[in-house]
Formats: structure tokens, C-alpha cells, sequence
């Protein structure tokens, strides 16, 4: 059965090792859904939070030919952790959407960080449900850009 | 300690030195000027084999590696030279070949402007590769070096390649001899208590089938498992990488499995209730239709690469380690079994179909096979090429020890065999080495042969020549209603005067009358000098038995009607 996974990998910070990890991915036919990577308290490793997809034989496989990779250190496959996911989102086609947006921003904490004639920006950290259903609530308003991180995760002790 | 400032190229040869290369295969260019500089003062200690074309130099370090047991090396330049490799190590990396690559680069300065020769192989051979470097610092140089070459050995092994910009190999760095780092096994992997439960695996199964895989060659585990044979009491089957890691003519020895096997090892799968798989990665080639393989059986399998165990097939019982030495330990643990009736049900018949030629032609690929079996009492190193004569030369001849069977198993590369003699033969010049041939996949590579006339190295080259591409004309004789669809060769070529322009003794042979003869004096004549012999034979002889792609293993054709 198809579920989605939450992977946390240590790799060496060096150059190439992205392209490593997902040349991996594309190449044996596994799913990406989003991929977050940035240097550790150690400037010398790199951890990435992999959402992938898949049934549990697949993630046992990618599980393992991640091992395989020299550049990859560690790899765990996150059950207990919290997970969290970051937006940047232009709301908004005119001055009067500003109100009933700026009101969803507060029922979800999330912060207006730069104002245009016509639109908001916003910002938002939540968990990726709680990202979405944002997301779905400005949309009536219209959407000018948005990104999201992708979901960076760290387990609980 | 010896300290002093060397440049970069050679840090190189001191490198190759100090992991104990004396010989490597390769080609000179511009990015690599001051490499084959260094290698010209190094010349006394480092061997260097010129090839005809990059692949070529690819396919000997690779040869040199399967038949020796050592790292093969092979040097190209940028650009073309270095893409000109990639064939060679994507051949090495399917079958696990210690290979160390080294190629030249344009200047770091000029990486990444579209330079002349100029490509990026880190990344074209990042999937190819177990793992490679870029060396963008002469002061890391070594210590690259030293690491690709440990990365190339440990574990399940595999080609490394070094991509080195040409000002580094100009630049100088502190030198400081440094021992070979060893391999340690991943010990804490085979608990003694999951050897326990291997062991009484073995001790409960009533029929049990050993299947030996290139995991045994590479751990030289050939004398653990001809114990482990004799206390496990069962028929066993090697795969094509791992020909001659039991001696063929054992009597409980069973042939090949999968695609290409005997009827004795289908019968044995079907039949079995442990399938002790060794070393092996269960190759689509051997397993056939998964949801049928081994049906009846539970599964053992032992290898050293975790990522091997249930990708193809769901193990009942794992046990992650070098081959040899899981096999020592199972050894320790098992006393003698006892499967009288069962090993008598499966082993002692003829193993493989006979072949019958035409009036014309009457030659066979069997004929060859078990006449240079014997010409060379079963102990000369055989490589091949691609296809049907490939398939003839793993059935036909009886292979007594390991690395005997110098072959491109995972990724069937045509035009991998001349390459990979030359290797084989500088890496054991008192043997005999023959690469078998087939007339198309001689035409590729073909131009490795003044290698082995301008360097003297004694490779008997014989082509079996169907004047077609043989397994694929097979596939649509079987499925694709005779079509014969660009595989009927019928090429002009003169091999004897192909052979000559060469300056390569050679003969044609067409009646089988005349085998015995020409193929003695070849071997004779292979003691001194390279020979190139033709066999003119059938084309439609097919090998057999055959299972076709994705069907169960169990049931494999035994015959194919030819009438057209």
C-alpha cells in the first residue's frame, strides 16, 4: 500500500551531493514529494527531510541504496517527529481583499511581511495541513506567487 | 617517513605505487600531458598498456580485475576520452569490478566555460560510479586517491572514478608514503545468532539448492563453499559471474540458472524447499517470473549488500557479510547432512543439449567449447563478448576455479571481451586466455587487435562466425515471427586478412573435421603470439534451453524449430 514517508538524512556538505541523492531518486524510479536541505550546527554535514512516497518495500529500498551512497551518513525514517513547513504567499487583487485577508492571518498566526497596492504578503510556519488549508482560505482572494519549503522535520527525543 | 614536494601527476604514480598498481591501460591527451609525463618517469615500475581506443583501455583494467582479483586501472583525457570510458565502467559497476578511473580535466579555471575537451564526467558517470571524486585541491590529491581505491574494495565492489583538472597535475604537495588503509568487514552485521538460525535452516531442509553468485569470486570464498557443499549435501548452481567458483565437474554440479540454465537446475528450483542463495543479486536474467521463482522453498540469502536483500526477491532468512566468511562460520556449525535421494534426483545427467551443425557447416559451438576444454585441460581463462556465443562459452566449457569466466553479465556489453583479454592475459601472462566471439560483436571492438600484436600479448581471439546477430535473430525467429530485422550480417569481411593486416596469425575454420588441428595449434601457437581464428558455424543454432523474459524459470524451452 502507498503512503508517504518522512526521511531525515545526514550527508557530507560537498558539492554534488544533491545531485547524488536525487539522480538516486530519478533514476530507480522513486517519488520526491519535497526536499529540504541546508548545513547542520556542523558545517561539514548537511541534513536533508525527503518526503517520498511509496509502499513499504520501496522505502526499505530507498532506505538502503541511500546508505549506499558515500556522501550519505546516516538515514532514518522519521515516525515520531514534528514536521513543519514554511510559506511565502502573495495575496490578494485589490485594496478591498486586504481586511478578510490580514483576518485569516491572524486566525492562523501568520505574519504580513510586505504590503502592495493591491496584495499582501504573507508568512506562515505550521505544519504542511495546516500550510494547506491556508493556502485553500486565500485562495477566493487570488493568488499571486507563492512557494513553501517543503517540510523540514526533526524527531523527538 | 619520506617528505617532499611532488606534482601532481606525480603523486599519481607514487599513489599507484603504493596501492600496489604496476600495471594500467589507457590513452594520452592534452588534459592528461603531465600524467603520461609522469608515467614516462615512472615507466620502470608502472606498466603502461596503450589500447586502440579508450573503451578498449576501460574493458582491460576491467579484464585485468575479474581475472586477477586486483584493482584495474585505466587512464583517458578529457572530454571524448573520458566519455569514451563510460561503456567500461557502467560494465564494471553492474558486475561489482574494482576499477579505479582516472581521468584528465581542463584546468579548474576553465571548468564549467564550455572549454575545449571539456565535459563533466563526475556527472555523466554519478549513476555509474560507486562513487567519484573531482580533485580541485593538490593537497587532497593523495588521500582521493587512496580513498577511491579503498571505496573501489570494500563492500560489494565496484569502479571509482577520479577526475583531475590539469592544473592540479602540475601543482606540487607534500608527499608522505602512507600504508594501504584495510577493509574491515561489516562484522556487526552476522551476529552469531543469525548464522545460528542459517545453520539450522540448513539442518532442517530434506532438499536444499545451493546458488552461487560473483559475491563468492570477489570474497574468495571458492574453498568455503566447496566445504560448505560437501556438509550441506546439495546440487548447486553458479550464476554466469560466478562460473568456476565450484568446479563444473564436480558431480554436484548442476549448470547454470535462469534464462539460459539447465533443465536439472530448473527442476532443482522447482523442486527445493531451501534456496541457499550466496553472494548473488537475483538477476531478472535468473529469476524469470519472481511469483514463481522457487515456489516450493524458503529462501536464504547471504550477500554483503544490504540494499540486495528483498529488492528481487523476499528473503525468508538474511544473513548480511562477506560470502567467505559467513560460509566459514555456517562451516563451523553444520556436521555432515545427508540428502542421498534428493541430490541423486537432480545431478548426474547430461547437463547441456547437443548441438548438430549442417552438411556445409558442421562445426557447432559445443564442438569448440569442448575441445579447447580439453586442449587447455580445463584451466585457461576464458573471456567473451555478448550474445549467443557468450551463452555457448558459459555452457560448453568446464570451468574449475574462479575467475576463470571473464564476462559482462549485468550489462551484456557487446565488444567487451577483446578489451577484457588483453587485461586478463597482462594480468596472468602464463595463462591461456581465449575470448570467445561472435562475428557482431567482433566487428565492434575489433580494432583492440593490433593492441595485442603491437604489445605481443598472446590472446587467442576466435569468432564464431553465424554471420548473424545470433540471440537477437533468436528472439524473432521465437517472437517476433521471423522478422529478421538488421540481423542478418552477412558481412565481407576476410579474417585472415584481417588478421594479417593486423600482423595477427590467423586462421579460418569451416568442418569439424579440421577442429582438433587448427584449435591445438593455436593454443600452441598462443603461447608465443596472438591468434585470431574464424569458426564458420550455423546460423541457426540456437541456445538452449531458453526461457523467455519474465516467464518461470522452471519451464524452459528445450527445443526451437528452424524450418523456415
Amino acid at each position: 500500500m502507498s503512503q508517504q514517508y518522512v526521511l531525515s538524512v545526514l550527508v557530507d556538505n560537498s558539492i554534488g551531493v544533491l545531485g547524488r541523492v536525487t539522480g538516486l531518486f530519478s533514476r530507480r524510479g522513486y517519488n520526491i514529494k519535497s526536499l529540504n536541505v541546508a548545513e547542520t550546527e556542523d558545517p561539514e554535514f548537511s541534513r536533508m527531510t525527503i518526503v517520498t512516497e511509496g509502499d513499504s518495500s520501496t522505502i526499505e529500498q530507498i532506505e538502503k541504496q541511500l546508505l549506499k551512497l558515500y556522501d550519505v551518513s546516516e538515514v532514518k525514517l522519521l515516525s515520531d517527529a514534528v514536521c513543519r513547513e514554511h510559506i511565502l504567499i502573495r495575496a490578494g487583487n485589490s485594496p478591498a481583499s486586504r481586511q478578510p485577508i490580514i483576518e485569516i492571518a491572524n486566525l492562523f498566526r501568520a505574519k504580513v511581511v510586505n504590503v502592495g497596492e493591491d496584495s499582501l504578503m504573507l508568512e506562515l510556519t505550521g505544519e504542511p495541513e495546516k500550510i494547506s488549508s491556508f493556502i485553500g482560505l486565500l485562495k477566493p482572494f487570488g493568488i499571486g506567487k507563492m512557494v513553501r519549503t517543503g517540510i523540514c522535520a526533526l524527531e523527538r527525543d | 617517513m619520506v617528505l617532499s614536494k611532488l606534482t601532481g601527476a606525480d603523486i599519481i604514480c607514487e599513489c599507484l605505487i603504493e596501492q600496489g598498481v604496476d600495471t594500467v591501460f589507457g590513452y594520452p591527451g592534452g588534459a592528461v600531458l603531465n600524467i603520461y609525463d609522469s608515467l614516462y618517469k615512472y615507466s620502470d615500475r608502472i606498466t603502461h598498456i596503450l589500447t586502440a581506443h579508450e573503451q578498449g583501455a576501460s574493458h582491460a583494467a576491467d579484464g585485468y580485475a575479474r581475472a586477477s582479483g586486483k584493482t584495474g586501472v585505466v587512464i583517458a583525457t578529457s572530454g571524448p576520452g573520458a566519455t569514451n570510458l563510460v561503456t567500461g565502467i557502467a560494465t564494471a559497476y553492474m558486475d561489482s569490478v574494482p576499477v579505479v578511473a582516472i581521468t584528465g580535466n581542463v584546468a579548474c579555471a576553465l571548468l564549467g566555460l564550455d572549454s575545449f575537451q571539456e565535459v563533466d564526467i563526475t556527472g555523466i558517470t554519478m549513476p555509474i560510479t560507486k562513487h567519484n571524486f573531482i580533485v580541485k585541491d593538490v593537497n587532497k590529491l593523495a588521500d582521493t586517491i587512496r580513498e577511491a581505491f579503498y571505496i573501489a574494495n570494500e563492500g560489494r565492489k565496484g569502479p571509482v572514478l577520479i577526475d583531475v583538472p590539469k592544473d592540479i597535475t602540475a601543482l606540487s604537495a607534500e608527499f608522505v608514503n602512507k600504508p594501504i588503509k584495510p577493509i574491515v568487514p561489516p562484522a556487526t552485521l552476522h551476529q552469531d545468532d543469525c548464522i545460528q538460525k542459517a545453520a539450522e535452516m540448513i539442518r532442517e531442509s530434506e532438499r536444499p539448492y545451493i546458488y552461487c553468485g560473483g559475491g563468492i569470486n570477489n570474497a574468495r570464498g571458492a574453498k568455503a563453499l566447496k566445504t560448505f557443499v560437501q556438509l550441506a549435501d546439495a546440487p548447486v548452481s553458479a550464476s554466469l559471474m560466478a562460473q568456476g567458483c565450484f568446479d563444473q565437474t564436480d558431480g554436484k554440479y548442476i549448470g547454470m540458472l535462469g534464462m539460459h540454465g539447465t533443465t536439472a537446475a530448473a527442476k532443482a528450483l522447482a523442486e527445493c524447499d531451501l534456496f541457499i542463495a550466496i553472494g548473488t543479486r537475483f538477476s531478472d536474467r535468473v529469476i524469470g517470473d519472481p511469483s514463481t521463482f522457487a515456489k516450493r522453498a524458503k529462501v536464504l540469502h547471504i550477500d554483503i549488500d544490504p540494499a540486495e536483500i528483498n529488492k528481487n526477491i523476499s528473503a525468508f532468512h538474511k544473513v548480511i557479510g562477506d560470502s567467505a566468511e559467513v560460509l566459514e562460520k555456517l562451516n563451523r556449525l553444520l556436521k555432515p547432512q545427508k540428502h542421498h535421494e534428493w541430490t541423486q534426483s537432480i545431478c548426474g545427467g547430461e547437463l547441456n543439449i547437443r548441438q548438430s551443425g549442417t552438411e556445409q557447416l558442421d562445426i557447432t559451438p559445443q564442438l569448440i567449447m569442448e575441445t579447447l576444454d580439453r586442449l587447455t585441460d580445463g584451466e585457461a581463462i576464458i573471456c567473451t563478448e555478448v550474445g549467443q556465443a557468450q551463452m555457448w562459452a558459459a555452457q560448453y566449457y568446464r570451468y574449475k576455479h574462479p575467475r576463470q569466466l571473464v564476462t559482462s553479465g549485468g550489462l551484456g556489453t557487446m565488444g567487451f571481451g577483446l578489451g577484457a583479454s588483453i587485461g586478463a592475459k597482462t594480468a596472468l601472462p602464463d595463462r591461456t586466455v581465449i575470448n570467445i566471439a561472435g562475428d557482431g560483436s567482433f566487428h565492434m571492438n575489433l580494432n583492440e587487435l593490433v593492441t595485442l600484436s603491437k604489445h605481443n600479448i598472446p590472446v587467442i581471439e576466435l569468432v564464431m562466425n553465424n554471420s548473424v546477430l545470433g540471440m537477437v535473430r533468436q528472439w524473432q525467429r521465437l517472437f517476433y515471427d521471423k522478422h529478421f530485422s538488421q540481423t542478418t550480417l552477412d558481412r565481407p569481411t576476410d579474417y585472415v586478412k584481417l588478421g594479417e593486416a593486423f600482423g595477427i596469425k590467423a586462421f579460418s575454420l569451416t568442418k569439424a573435421a579440421d577442429c582438433e588441428r587448427v584449435l591445438s595449434e593455436a593454443v600452441k601457437l598462443s603461447q608465443s603470439v596472438p591468434v585470431l581464428i574464424e569458426v564458420k558455424i550455423d546460423r541457426d543454432i540456437n541456445v538452449l534451453p531458453m526461457v523467455p523474459a519474465g516467464k518461470s524459470v522452471t519451464e524452459p524451452i528445450t527445443e526451437i524449430n528452424t524450418e523456415d
